[in-house]
């Protein structure tokens, strides 16, 4: 009889994966957690609950981490981490492999447990969360074994503090681990507070694959642990994935520690669909972009701008195929969507939803009765002023409006304060492909949408944060240069035997659009020679003047998708009108510094403007293999507005070495000179006139860097500050860099030696472009 | 079950700026695809019900040189008691059978005589099957479907005229027959032709968009099955007329045959979950479906000799 009505009805059943294993696991470890330090259990004095936020059953109890906990964790990764480096690359590797190796026997339990802790359906810790970090490990083993050889300049961070969210425990946590320890570095991991179980079942793997004690320590807990260990003087770097808010006050407290940062935070990522794109395609690529993991997805396609044209016949499709959705048990493989992680992320999501203006579409199947589940929602007429239109609501909830043209959509694309992902959906492949590099994101896929891979990286721009994981790209967050900084570098210039100062006064102003103006505040600062007899006057740039310089800059955008050949030949060209006043430069920079290496700094910055035109043209992106039908492209992008405080050191080889890598990458850059010595890059001006520079690519503003270094970093359209200054500014920059979190890279008070290996190379390069992943499926 | 013969697709006026508008992105669609199987479990009582809805689809078919009037009678007593017996008491579904007899036109009348009163339906499949370049000559004979192969020059020469012209025929030569054209997909050389040809062939009149003969090389698949299913939701919504889908070819096991439906639940819904609008052309999906239903009520996996050939 129930046959003949189901088969009347032809309606789904529950089709629950059994939670047998993963209770048993529980239970064998008592339902209570500690942390795993130095490959030991270590019970904590506090615990708190983890909940399965599907039926809100207490799962088991989660330690909570004292400062001491932390203490101990970091010096056992301290000590491994001594052993760990000078490993083989080949021990590590196996080390690697073992894991992924292990990852892979115990894919189901790890998939179940994930689903019993977090809420996501069982279908996509099946098969995406568990199969993507067995992958990366994979992936991470290939590259401890191949880091000598390709890698050979570079060298481990140390002893890394890593916090990871909750919406994908196992794939964060392997994202973190998997590069760190392939490049020789030892880890304190902090998995989130409402998703620790696989992580702590990731430890019992890390004994069984031969971890070394030490190497990998959980520790958990809640975000005041996560202080603990943002705060912790041993740590060389942070590594943290989760809210841009959170990512802003570790930007802060970090600042001037000199620890090594990347953060992967949050995302309004545009999803544009044009007139000619398989629209039924499309929206199955809504489907994936927003209702995967219930939306709570950083690069979740949150923000869909529809081509005017045919946005109502998408949004009909789209909310005929919202009915379909199916929402329940997140153990019942036939379903959707699961729950929620936990109630107050409900709350905030439906507090968000029941404030818009927008016009709400919510569908699916009804909800379960218990549990933490929100329908997945659409809201359409949306003003690019609704709050929901810019701000994250990290749950099953899309966005829209719509745009009438291609600009228009780049325009609506880039009108956020992130930078994370995009998803361009045409059938045109020239649309695509002119859209990829205009849209300010990490990641773009094109016809497609949440593609991952290890071999691909990601991570994003603007306030979703910086760093790659995934990829060479990657590494760079994990090891650094050999040869980087020496902390030894003596300040005080030469004394030698040159009695006659033939300088000439002249009078400089300030460098803004290719031309020459004076400063804004009106005053001068006077600029005494090496045996301090005043030579010349040089003004001093206020925050109007960077201001006016940052819209020089804006106004020269397009310079960013100029042609590599042309940078290149306007480098060349420098390095022509150089050398034709080579003696005279190296007068002034003798009479300035009173070094009698003056020439040879006057020819090493010919060859430093012929290295960077040598490498415009050859710093390439690449093309990725992924296990898809699909290239992924990895480009290299200027990151756009740069900031740039010169070294006293080397005062022209110095401002060469810094403006010659941004300008040969693409970006517009504000250069503020030696403080001491700046007459020779205000007589750089004329160089610059004559060589063909384009207006607003190459700004230069004197003055005071304890002043300038603030406003620079403050500024929100500039997106990176470099300090290679002797003044003492570096803590001043990370910490102003919060305003809109660009990049930074500053000296900590270190020296660096311009007329060595450390003074060039691709250190300045990668330091002056992002990575930007494209992903170009195809087929026909 | 078959009240097919009451709601026809009346067909449109050939409409170019609609048919060329189709787009399909064949990636996306494989990705889809791909995830269908996986995004959908039919178990236990769910899925001994579900195969059952696939036997009362099946179009058992018959199409070989070796054909005698013996083969066909036997193939329709199988299309009549489609399960053993004891199975079908067991399952609660006395009177289940097949959708259709497919058979060639020689074998029409041998067919009809055979089914009786059983209800079951008999198609046949029309001359010069599978090349479909033969002219156009069918007799009916009895035959409630007819199955024609259009030409795939008309599609690869973007011909839409003819081919509209060439389907339009066809449907006037059937008469009350519903017309089921085999867009031979396996040879169209892209989904997006796929999508093209199926909206032509609908807005000439055909009743069922079909796959493939089961001869080329490239049956159905999935994602064919996707373009088309979606070609006929985006004609529904424009016509109000519901076609019927057939993908034929390759369907083997019963765990296909879930995904199937599973699809046609999902982009088209339960109204096509249903002989009169979906039927699967396959040979060996029976016997797979047999033993899984066999196992549903024992509890141990079956062998082929248990079950009746047909």
């Amino acid at each position: 009889m129930q046959i003949k009505s189901i088969f009347d009805k032809m309606d789904y059943g529950e089709a629950p994966e059994s939670a047998r294993e993963a209770q048993n696991w529980l239970k064998n470890h008592n339902y209570t957690f500690g942390n795993f330090i130095n490959g030991k259990w270590k019970q904590c004095e506090d615990h708190f609950n983890t909940v399965n936020p599907a039926n809100d059953q207490v799962l088991a109890k989660i330690g909570q981490s004292s400062p001491s906990d932390i203490d101990s964790a970091v010096k056992a990764a301290r000590d491994a981490q001594k052993k760990w480096s000078k490993e083989s690359d080949h021990a590590r590797s196996r080390i690697l492999y073992a894991i992924a190796r292990l990852l892979q026997k115990n894919s189901r339990l790890f998939s179940v447990l994930e689903t019993l802790d977090n809420g996501k359906p069982i279908r996509e810790s099946r098969d995406i969360d568990i199969p993507l970090a067995q992958r990366h490990f994979y992936y991470h083993a290939g590259m401890a074994q191949l880091m000598q050889a390709e890698l050979p300049k570079r060298s481990p961070i140390g002893v890394c503090g890593q916090i990871i969210p909750w919406n994908f425990p196992l794939l964060m946590l392997s994202w973190k681990i998997a590069p760190a320890i392939a490049m020789g570095n030892a880890v304190v991991l902090k998995p989130a507070e409402y998703t620790s179980l696989t992580a702590l079942l990731f430890a019992e793997i890390c004994t069984s694959a031969g971890v070394p004690n030490g190497l990998i320590n959980i520790v958990t807990g809640d975000g005041k642990v996560g202080e603990m260990i943002v705060g912790h003087k041993d740590i060389n770097k942070i590594a943290f994935t989760g809210s841009t808010e959170v990512g802003k006050l570790i930007r802060e407290r970090t600042a001037g520690s000199g620890k090594y940062l990347t953060l992967e935070l949050g995302g309004k990522s545009p999803f544009v669909v044009f007139d000619d794109a398989d629209l039924d395609s499309a929206v199955e690529g809504v489907v994936d972009a927003i209702w995967f993991n219930q939306g709570q997805v950083c690069c979740a396609g949150s923000r869909l701008l529809v081509h005017e044209a045919i946005s109502e016949k998408f949004y009909n499709k789209l909310r005929n195929r919202m009915k379909n959705l199916r929402l329940g048990s997140p153990l019942d493989k036939s379903i959707d969507m699961g729950a929620i992680i936990d109630k107050k992320q409900h709350k905030k999501i439906s507090g968000m939803v029941s404030q818009t203006q927008g016009k709400v579409f919510q569908a699916g199947s009804p909800l379960p009765q218990e549990g933490c589940f929100f329908p997945p929602t659409l809201i359409t007429d949306l003003h690019t002023a609704d709050p929901l239109m810019h701000e994250e609501i990290f749950g099953p909830v899309l966005v829209s409006t719509t745009f009438r043209t291609p600009s228009e959509a780049i325009e609506l694309s880039n009108n956020t304060t992130f930078g994370l992902a995009a998803s361009i959906w045409s059938e045109n492949i020239n649309l695509c492909l002119e859209l990829a590099p205009k849209i300010k994101a990490g990641v773009i896929w094109i016809n497609g949408t949440n593609m991952f891979d290890a071999a691909a990286g990601f991570g994003g721009v603007k306030q979703s944060g910086f760093g790659r994981e995934g990829g060479w790209e990657g590494l760079l967050a994990y090891s650094k240069p050999k040869n980087q900084f020496s902390p030894k570098i003596k300040s005080t210039p030469v004394k030698n035997q040159i009695s006659k100062t033939d300088y000439i006064d002249r009078t400089a102003k300030l460098y803004i659009g290719g031309k020459q103006c004076r400063p804004d505040s009106g005053y001068s600062q006077s600029i005494v020679d090496h045996n301090g007899k005043p030579v010349t006057q040089v003004p001093l740039s206020n925050r109007k003047d960077i201001r006016n310089a940052v819209e020089a800059m804006n106004s020269a955008k397009n310079w960013s998708h100029s042609t590599a050949h042309l940078r290149a030949q306007i480098l060349y060209y420098m390095a022509e009108n150089l050398s034709a006043r080579k003696a005279e430069f190296a007068n002034t920079l003798q009479a300035l510094t009173g070094r009698s290496d003056a020439q040879t700094e006057v020819e090493q910055s010919i060859q430093r403007l012929f290295f960077y035109a040598a490498w415009s043209d050859k710093f390439d992106g690449s093309a990725r293999s992924v296990p898809l039908k699909a290239i992924a492209l990895v480009m290299k992008e200027a990151i756009g507005n740069c900031g740039v405080l010169c070294d006293n050191q080397y005062p022209l080889l110095g401002f060469i070495s810094v403006m010659a890598p941004l300008f040969a990458t693409g970006n517009r850059s504000i250069i503020i000179p030696s403080e001491t010595f700046s007459p020779i890059v205000t007589d750089f001006y004329q160089v610059l006139d004559t060589s063909d520079v384009p207006p607003g690519t190459i700004n230069i503003l004197t003055g005071k860097h304890a002043d300038l270094a603030i406003e620079l970093a403050g500024h929100m359209d500039i997106e990176s500050v470099w300090s290679f200054s002797p003044s003492d500014v570096s803590r001043d920059i990370e910490k102003a860099s919060v305003s809109n979190l660009k990049r930074t890279w500053v000296n900590n008070g270190c020296g660096r030696d311009w007329n060595s290996e450390e003074g060039f190379g691709r250190e300045f390069l990668e330091n002056a472009t992002e990575n930007k992943t494209i992903w170009i499926p195809y087929g026909e | 079950m078959n009240d097919s013969l009451t709601n026809r697709n009346e067909g449109c006026e050939l409409d170019i700026d609609w048919v060329m508008s189709q787009s399909a992105n064949t990636s996306a669609i494989e990705r889809r695809a791909a995830t269908l199987g996986t995004r959908r479990s039919i178990k236990k009582a769910h899925q001994a019900a579900w195969l059952l809805k696939a036997i009362s689809c099946i179009d058992l078919t018959t199409l070989s040189g070796d054909d005698t009037a013996g083969r066909v009678k036997r193939l329709c007593a199988k299309g009549i008691h489609p399960i053993r017996p004891d199975l079908t008491r067991a399952l609660g579904m006395d009177g289940l059978h097949v959708g259709a007899i497919c058979v060639y036109h020689e074998m029409i009348e041998t067919a009809i005589a055979a089914l009786g009163n059983s209800g079951i339906p008999v198609a046949a499949v029309s001359t010069g099957f599978p090349a479909g370049l033969s002219p156009f000559k069918t007799r009916l004979l009895g035959a409630k479907e007819i199955n024609i192969v259009i030409s795939r020059r008309h599609v690869l020469t973007q011909n839409w005229q003819e081919l509209f012209n060439e389907v339009k025929a066809f449907r006037s030569a059937c008469g009350d027959a519903h017309l089921k054209t085999i867009l031979a997909t396996g040879e169209l050389g892209s989904l997006r032709n796929v999508a093209r040809a199926s909206m032509v062939c609908m807005m000439a009149g055909a009743d069922f968009i079909k796959t493939s003969t089961g001869k080329e090389s490239i049956n159905a698949t999935l994602g064919t099955s996707i373009v088309m299913v979606r070609a006929i939701r985006e004609y529904w919504e424009k016509t109000g007329f519901k076609v019927g889908y057939k993908p034929a070819g390759g369907i083997s096991k019963a765990k296909d045959a879930l995904v199937y439906l599973s699809l046609i639940k999902e982009e088209l819904g339960n109204d096509w979950m249903d002989a009169s609008l979906f039927r699967f052309g396959a040979s060996s999906l029976l016997g797979d479906i047999e033993r899984q239903l066999e196992h549903y009520l024992t509890g141990n996996y079956s062998a082929n000799y248990r079950h009746p050939l047909g």
